[in-house]
């Protein structure tokens, strides 16, 4: 289909996905979560008519606005990278990806921008209640924005519900509903979400903490953090149960990815999740050294963890690249054999189409179908490929799932002395709770890679190559514009950043006068 | 229901729902046409931020719409979102670098420790008013003129030229539709202002601006548009869909399709006399007139762009490369889908009209200006 690979163009356009993303990452959780712990604040106001409570859902909705703006000015961003960067894939998959897109925008974006106007204008303009089932929508529209842009991200994911048509050289969506229910989706719609909760919380937690050492909002701070801290806890432990399901799809649906993040080279039964663990550099594929210099397992967990049974053979890297007749595993040079013969059967279907010759065209295309299943392994020339970069994923994730369960205990901790009113007592534990909040994005981040990073080297796994799905265009663009948007949005978070510390520092009292520089 | 429908019937369905948001678009930009006329409806602070939080709050409409327009490009015709975007890249990225711009300077403006200064913000807001606008419109003219690309037989697209989108500004009517559209979405921003703000003075000098802008925006336009009817334009054959340049293409759609050609009528007829009644007999109701006739045009010129066997995304570098409602739609599975979601769309009309009619019952004035407890830009 593509005759020239061009690296530099395939890395930096990798990299300006990634940069653009990773900065939207620093806003959208915040948008996902503090929205609901706005609503609830208000809804205590709206409740009770106590004025202290009105004025913490303003001071929350000040912020909220300072970050939600500039969300919205990467996401747009990323948005439009799909088609200015990666243009084959955009028409390659875009008959199923493009919909969700669409979908988020008439179903969520509008939700979103109608009512975030009622939320910051509407104060004394509409009623209380009105105004308060606005924030609710805004809530809403933003779970259902991330519902949308996750399913289709889940597709990459784990791709179904669709065809391969060789007329029009795409696939095609033939089951909207294996797509928008598919188990992978959910789960990663359920577990995406909470950690923007669990951010969203910390934030909250961080800012009122940092009151409470200062000796100011006492009220505001102390109220807030058992809202933010009880939000945190539950989305916390939630986000524990949906990591568990996240596993487990990925255990059946992209084992280099589960091998790699395990360091798992040699398949086992029975296998072992390893707690902790330092892997050996220089360990290659198949040299049967051993992959850690220490190791703390847990015996069996991987096995129950991925397939829900303590005996089950987990493949390792050396199974899923060298293969493994006894577990019934195609090595990867196999599937490279067998993708090649799917796209020379497409190549001589076209040319069978174009030549009018009917026969020659069907038995092309019953070729081509036997070997669809690998197709995207013909564009591989090295059968190593297969597997993501082991200790990124590796360490990436127990990043992730460390910081996860400190969270747990950091929320049960500030919940219970919040409630027993010796927050203020315990500096040591607010200092820690600022801390946090920086680690939420850490782990989060972290999370990202595992997933983005893991899959590699698939746009859609199995069935089209990163390397394949660019914007057939010269890399010096790509470099250009890489650039271009690492200042542009450096500058503006910097911007951002200073503009939310300042707010902050002047406090609600402030923040009611205008919290402007007039 | 929808399932039954062919797929060349939900293709121009689909053309027609984007050509609907589009042409909303095109009306919403009266927020970009407004931030090009801060400084000069606003003389001092009080004025500025006035103008500021009149067009302020509704630009996330205008960029939600944006945004639904590319989406919707996307779902119903991939191939143009793959070849466009991925061809004229630098338009297309210098036009992103604009709406980020924007997307945080109404926020940020005022804001304390906003680093940058409240100048620098509304030069940003200057910069998405005139350079986004304009590069719309120069890219939009480009489905009338053509691009250099030339389309695989798998589809995918390869752009001729380096300059990958630059190339666009070499060509005066792509640059006239550009022109036209910043004037005229500087028209609008006067008129939305003039009926939005309560304050004498900022519509005095609206006024003076919507016929100033008025004036250009038709020399732009009518320049533009009387070169398309007269040219040559890339019609495709029904059965063969064989691309062939006919003369008066877009002429000839005009003739042929009477529905389309009343609505330009009548949207021409709109804008001028919204213009009119507010430079004439001072009246602030313009937007009403000018808005949906602005509307109606722009509805009319998608209809003969991309119905009656036109090429929507013509390639000047090799024809049959070009692109149709036919060959760039997705499948007829996932036109039905989408046709199912766009049902949403009149919900969304009705709960937007709802709440910008209870927040907009206030007109902006010097107290609500003054009033601390309100979000202000």
């Amino acid at each position: 289909m593509i005759e020239n690979i061009d690296l530099a163009l395939v890395n930096w356009s990798r990299g300006q996905f990634a940069l653009v993303a990773m900065y939207h990452w620093l806003f959208i959780p915040l948008t996902l979560g503090m929205t609901y712990i706005i609503a609830f604040t208000q809804t205590i106001y709206v409740r009770t008519g106590d004025k202290e409570w009105e004025r913490i859902a303003k001071f929350w909705a000040k912020l909220f606005g300072i970050n939600f703006a500039i969300g919205v000015g990467t996401g747009i961003i990323l948005g439009l990278e799909f088609g200015t960067n990666w243009a084959n894939y955009s028409w390659i998959s875009g008959d199923i990806f493009g919909a969700p897109l669409a979908a988020e925008g008439i179903m969520a974006f509008f939700l979103e921008s109608t009512f975030i106007a009622v939320m910051f204008f509407g104060w004394g303009k509409v009623s209380k209640k009105f105004h308060l089932v606005s924030v609710y929508l805004v809530a809403f529209g933003a779970s259902l924005s991330a519902l949308w842009i996750l399913v289709a991200n889940a597709w990459m994911n784990y791709p179904v519900g669709m065809v391969f048509n060789p007329d029009t050289a795409r696939h095609e969506m033939v089951d909207f509903w294996a797509i928008l229910f598919s188990p992978y989706a959910i789960n990663k719609f359920l577990h995406t979400i909470t950690s923007g909760f669990v951010i969203s919380s910390f934030f909250i937690v961080a800012v009122s903490g940092w009151y409470l050492l200062k000796g100011r909002n006492i009220l505001l701070a102390k109220r807030s953090i058992v809202i933010a801290a009880s939000f945190g806890l539950l989305s916390s432990l939630f986000l524990a149960t949906t990591g568990d399901g996240s596993a487990y799809w990925v255990a059946q649906k992209q084992p280099a990815k589960l091998a790699a993040m395990e360091g798992l080279y040699e398949g086992e039964e029975g296998a072992g999740l390893v707690a902790i663990g330092l892997l050996r550099p220089g360990k290659q594929i198949g040299d049967g050294e051993k992959a850690f210099i220490f190791k703390i397992e847990i015996p069996k967990l991987l096995s129950v963890l991925g397939y829900r049974n303590p005996n089950a053979f987990v493949p390792g890297v050396d199974d899923l690249v060298l293969g493994n007749a006894g577990q019934d595993i195609m090595s990867a040079e196999e599937k490279i054999t067998r993708g090649k013969v799917a796209l020379n059967a497409l190549a001589d279907y076209k040319e069978a189409v174009a030549l009018k010759d009917t026969a020659g065209a069907e038995a092309a295309h019953a070729r081509f179908e036997e070997n669809y299943f690998y197709m995207g392994y013909g564009h591989l020339f090295d059968p190593n490929g297969i597997i993501p970069n082991v200790p990124f994923i590796f360490y990436s994730f127990r990043i992730m799932v460390m910081l996860g369960f400190a969270f747990i205990a950091l929320f049960l901790l500030i919940l219970y002395l919040a409630v027993t009113d010796k927050l203020e007592e315990n500096r040591w534990l607010l200092r820690t709770s600022i801390l946090a909040f920086p680690l939420a994005f850490l782990a989060s981040m972290a999370g990202w890679i595992v997933a983005e990073v893991g899959r590699q080297p698939w746009t859609i796994q199995g069935l089209l190559p990163t390397m394949m799905s660019t914007s057939n265009i010269n890399a010096n663009a790509v470099i250009l514009t890489f650039w271009m948007f690492a200042a542009l949005l450096t500058v503006l978070v910097l911007a951002e950043f200073k503009i939310m510390t300042t707010t902050i520092k002047r406090g609600p009292d402030n923040a009611k006068k205008g919290g402007e520089n007039v | 229901m929808f399932e039954s429908l062919t797929h060349l019937q939900l293709q121009h369905y689909w053309w027609f729902i984007m050509s609907v948001v589009g042409s909303t678009l095109v009306f919403l930009l009266f927020v970009q046409g407004g931030q090009t006329l801060i400084g000069t409806l606003g003389k001092n602070e009080e004025e500025r931020t006035m103008v500021i939080n009149s067009i302020g709050r509704k630009w996330e409409f205008t960029f939600t719409t944006l945004v639904m327009f590319a989406a919707g490009m996307f779902a119903s015709f991939p191939l143009f979102y793959a070849t466009s975007f991925g061809g004229a890249y630098y338009a297309w990225k210098i036009f992103l670098v604009c709406f980020v711009l924007q997307a945080i300077s109404f926020e940020f403006r005022r804001k304390q420790g906003n680093m940058l200064g409240q100048k620098t913000y509304e030069a940003f807001l200057y910069i998405n008013g005139f350079l986004g606008v304009f590069l719309l419109g120069a890219v939009v003219a480009t489905f009338f003129t053509g691009s250099e690309f030339y389309r695989s037989e798998y589809n995918l697209s390869y752009w001729q030229t380096t300059l990958y989108g630059i190339e666009i500004l070499l060509n005066p009517l792509n640059l006239a539709l550009g022109f036209a559209l910043l004037f005229l979405a500087r028209t609008l921003g006067a008129l939305y202002i003039i009926n939005n703000v309560d304050k004498d003075v900022i519509q005095q000098r609206a006024r003076r601006q919507v016929g100033l802008n008025a004036v250009v925006f038709l020399v732009f336009f009518l320049y533009f548009v009387i070169r398309i009817l007269l040219k040559d334009g890339f019609a495709y054959h029904p059965e063969t869909l064989e691309v062939f340049m006919e003369p008066y293409k877009y002429l000839n759609n005009y003739l042929q399709m009477p529905v389309a050609l009343i609505l330009f009528l009548a949207g021409v007829v709109l804008v001028l006399y919204g213009v009119g009644i507010t430079w004439f007999k001072e009246s602030r109701k313009g937007i009403w007139f000018s808005g949906p006739g602005t509307f109606l045009t722009v509805l009319s010129l998608f209809f003969v762009l991309g119905f009656n066997n036109t090429c929507f995304y013509p390639s000047s570098y090799d024809l049959q490369s070009s692109l149709t409602i036919q060959n760039a739609s997705s499948s007829h599975y996932t036109l039905t889908a989408m046709t199912y979601i766009s049902l949403f769309v009149p919900v969304v009309a009705a709960y937007i009209f709802f709440t910008w009619r209870a927040i907009d019952k206030h007109k902006i004035n010097d107290e609500d200006m003054k009033s601390g407890d309100h979000h202000i830009y």
